[in-house]
């Protein structure tokens, strides 16, 4: 009796050791599919890690980790290798993140862009690009001469058509006759396949190139043609100084560093985040003087607007391909329509690929 | 002046040593990189080699990386064995996973015992078929296996992504490129409970079986050998080399068929555009590390799994950026084949004579 007591007070004296020592220290990891130099997407949730870091909490990322069964095992090393909240960078990463999120509940998930909150462990955020996109169509319908605007695209997913949308919509209320061409490359990182893709709108006509993938193939090809576009995810500027109108920026920085902050506090929640320009997790780099300082005026307006809620991206009337009315007159899109938006409106070409 | 000379007899004991030779200068030319990208060489190749596979877990993970990788580096031995360069086993693993996954996608709402082995008998078809094609061109039509098997790699790559984005799309899954999820009875039993390591393992183990009976005790076994040796010895002892070719190519295929509807029943667990980190190409320098032997093949498919494994690790632990897990792959060939090269060749340095010139 007397020596199982023992035994027990050792063991329990071993584990409250043992797991002092594993959370001694506050940790953040960081899952990426990209390499942190992609210049686009992963490169930007690299910004934020390092303002955590500088936030004074100590982070480690894993790069290029693919969507497949490699996920789920990097995720749990980090969670088992003492970090305390782990932000999974990619769509891809849904199911993994809530499967480790059940295995290890006192360690903090958080998502982005997914759907899924399966355990009380694991959040979700995402930005409304959507709102930068109404800024990039008012300044395209406003620049182009030809009418045409190349857009390429990643893979018709919700957040994809909701920016072709949103960017055709601005850009038909400054320009009735603007018309939307699209490439689906089906990749979200591939300069060579973008690359072909902008000069194949180029020689279509369109002399507006703007991308929703992730390197910035697409920016240089315009630059080479002498046409305008628009840097996405992070500022491309410095990769095509004379064509980049402004780019959309994803900050993640001051989301993860509240986050991290709150989960080391212990007031962390689980919650659904979608943050615009108001909270500034989508910014716009600085507009090309090229563009005038008229209009450079009327796109800040908007973007006051916008942040504001005073003008939203989605606004009635909005027709689809077909001409069925989506949103009424005087009314705006709610935020369940939008996460599952899966038809063009009008004025888009093509179809949706199915 | 330099001269190469063709060793006569190369000892079977070097021969099988070389590999662990490659793996040796693998880990020292690792441990210089470390070094010069400012990391404690031992404590990062220590991370790299023995960190991953410290627990029950990661050694589950290591079998769980090597089973594909070992499935598909023993029927590439059937091909390489016999001077057939089946370099397209990615394409063949892809197009065995699609028509195992569509069987799979079949049964979505079913659960059955049958369910799983159809799966499996249909991706090893798939792959087996798709090896036939490169197979096929060759013998009726001369053409260059090389070309034609690595191109179908990316014929089978596009079929994928049609396939995820549309037809096979999950109707409830937002238009995102990936199918449903499949049935419990469409998944791989789990060995253990908490582990990922599945009942794929056994497939492995069993094709390592029947590889080493096929090619040590049977006559087709002899023919792979002999042609492999000289294909002029093979024609000239009748043997048919058009079937051969053919039958090696199937194995080949089913085998790497196997190793794509292993991993999509087995942790992945659905069909996407992911399902393999190129393991059809890594399987290549699991083949040659594990010198076409299929115990060989057991021991260098673990070895090349684990630098998987070490690269995510070290980078978690150290920061070490991950893709040095590739430049370990790619020492570890080149090694091989460097020291390959001074087992069969004899390097001679003469010293120039003035009558040598006659010569």
């Amino acid at each position: 009796m007397y020596k199982n007591f023992l035994r027990y007070l050792t063991s329990v004296i071993f584990l409250l050791g043992f797991s002092a020592s594993a959370s001694a220290e506050f940790k953040v990891g960081f899952v990426y599919v990209g390499p942190t130099g992609d210049h686009g997407w992963t490169y930007q949730h690299h910004e934020g890690r390092n303002a955590v870091e500088a936030a004074g909490i100590k982070t480690t990322y894993v790069e290029s980790v693919p969507e497949g069964a490699d996920a789920e095992r990097v995720i749990r090393q980090l969670a088992q290798s003492g970090h305390d909240l782990i932000f999974t960078t990619s769509f891809g990463y849904m199911d993994p993140t809530n499967k480790v999120a059940k295995e290890f509940p006192n360690v903090k998930f958080e998502h982005a862009t997914g759907y899924k909150r399966e355990h009380s462990n694991v959040s979700t955020y995402s930005a409304r690009f959507y709102e930068g996109r109404t800024l990039l169509g008012h300044i395209a319908g406003k620049m182009t001469k030809t009418n045409t605007i190349g857009y390429i695209a990643s893979f018709p997913i919700p957040e994809v058509i909701r920016g072709i949308n949103a960017m055709t919509l601005a850009a038909q209320k400054v320009n009735p006759n603007i018309k939307t061409k699209i490439v689906w490359v089906f990749t979200w990182y591939d300069p060579g396949k973008e690359a072909e893709a902008a000069q194949a709108l180029i020689d279509q006509g369109a002399d507006i190139i703007m991308q929703h993938t992730d390197s910035t193939a697409p920016v240089q090809t315009a630059e080479k043609a002498g046409v305008w576009s628009f840097g996405q995810a992070s500022d491309m500027q410095r990769f095509a100084p004379k064509s980049i109108l402004t780019s959309i920026i994803d900050d993640w920085a001051p989301y993860y560093v509240e986050r991290a902050i709150a989960a080391r506090d212990g007031t962390w929640g689980q919650q659904d985040t979608w943050h615009g320009l108001n909270e500034g997790m989508v910014a716009m780099a600085p507009y090309n003087s090229a563009m005038g300082s008229d209009l450079v005026k009327e796109v800040e307006q908007l973007q006051k607007d916008l942040a504001s809620g005073k003008a939203h991206s989605f606004t009635g009337p909005i027709y689809d391909q077909k001409g069925k009315l989506l949103v009424a007159e005087g009314k705006v899109a709610d935020d369940g329509m939008l996460a599952g938006m899966s038809v063009y409106v009008k004025g888009v070409e093509g179809d949706i690929p199915k | 002046m330099i001269k190469i000379e063709k060793r006569n007899d190369v000892p079977t004991t070097l021969y099988f040593l070389t590999p662990f030779i490659a793996i040796f200068l693998t880990i020292i030319g690792g441990g210089i990189i470390f070094y010069f990208l400012g990391f404690n060489p031992i404590e990062a190749l220590k991370f790299f080699f023995v960190t991953p596979i410290s627990n029950l877990y990661g050694f589950s993970e290591l079998l769980l990386k090597a089973t594909p990788l070992c499935l598909i580096a023993i029927g590439l031995s059937f091909c390489f064995k016999s001077n057939n360069w089946n370099i397209g086993a990615e394409g063949q693993l892809t197009f065995g996973a699609i028509v195992g996954g569509g069987v799979a996608l079949l049964f979505y709402d079913q659960e059955g015992f049958y369910i799983l082995p159809t799966i499996i008998i249909a991706g090893a078809l798939g792959g087996m078929f798709f090896a036939l094609i490169p197979a096929v061109l060759k013998t009726y039509f001369n053409t260059n296996e090389i070309l034609v098997s690595l191109m179908l790699v990316y014929v089978s790559k596009l079929l994928l992504d049609y396939l995820v984005v549309g037809p096979w799309s999950n109707p409830e899954g937002f238009n995102f490129p990936e199918t449903r999820q499949f049935s419990n009875s469409a998944r791989m039993p789990l060995l253990f409970e908490g582990l990922r390591i599945h009942a794929g393992i056994f497939l492995a183990l069993l094709a390592v079986m029947l590889s080493w009976f096929v090619l040590y005790k049977t006559y087709l076994g002899f023919q792979i050998k002999v042609s492999g040796l000289s294909l002029k010895t093979a024609k000239y002892a009748g043997f048919k080399g058009k079937t051969m070719i053919l039958v090696v190519f199937m194995i080949s295929g089913a085998c790497a068929g196997l190793a794509g509807v292993g991993e999509i029943t087995g942790p992945i667990g659905q069909l996407h555009r992911m399902i393999s980190p190129d393991y059809g190409f890594t399987a290549i320098i699991v083949a040659f590390l594990g010198r076409l032997n299929p115990f060989g093949i057991i021991f260098a498919s673990l070895i090349v799994a684990l630098t998987y494994l070490g690269a995510e690790t070290a980078q978690i632990f150290l920061q070490i950026p991950k893709y040095t897990g590739q430049v370990f792959q790619g020492m570890i060939l080149f090694f091989l084949l460097a020291s390959d090269y001074l087992l069969f060749f004899k390097i001679k340095i003469l010293s120039l004579k003035k009558n040598d010139l006659r010569h």
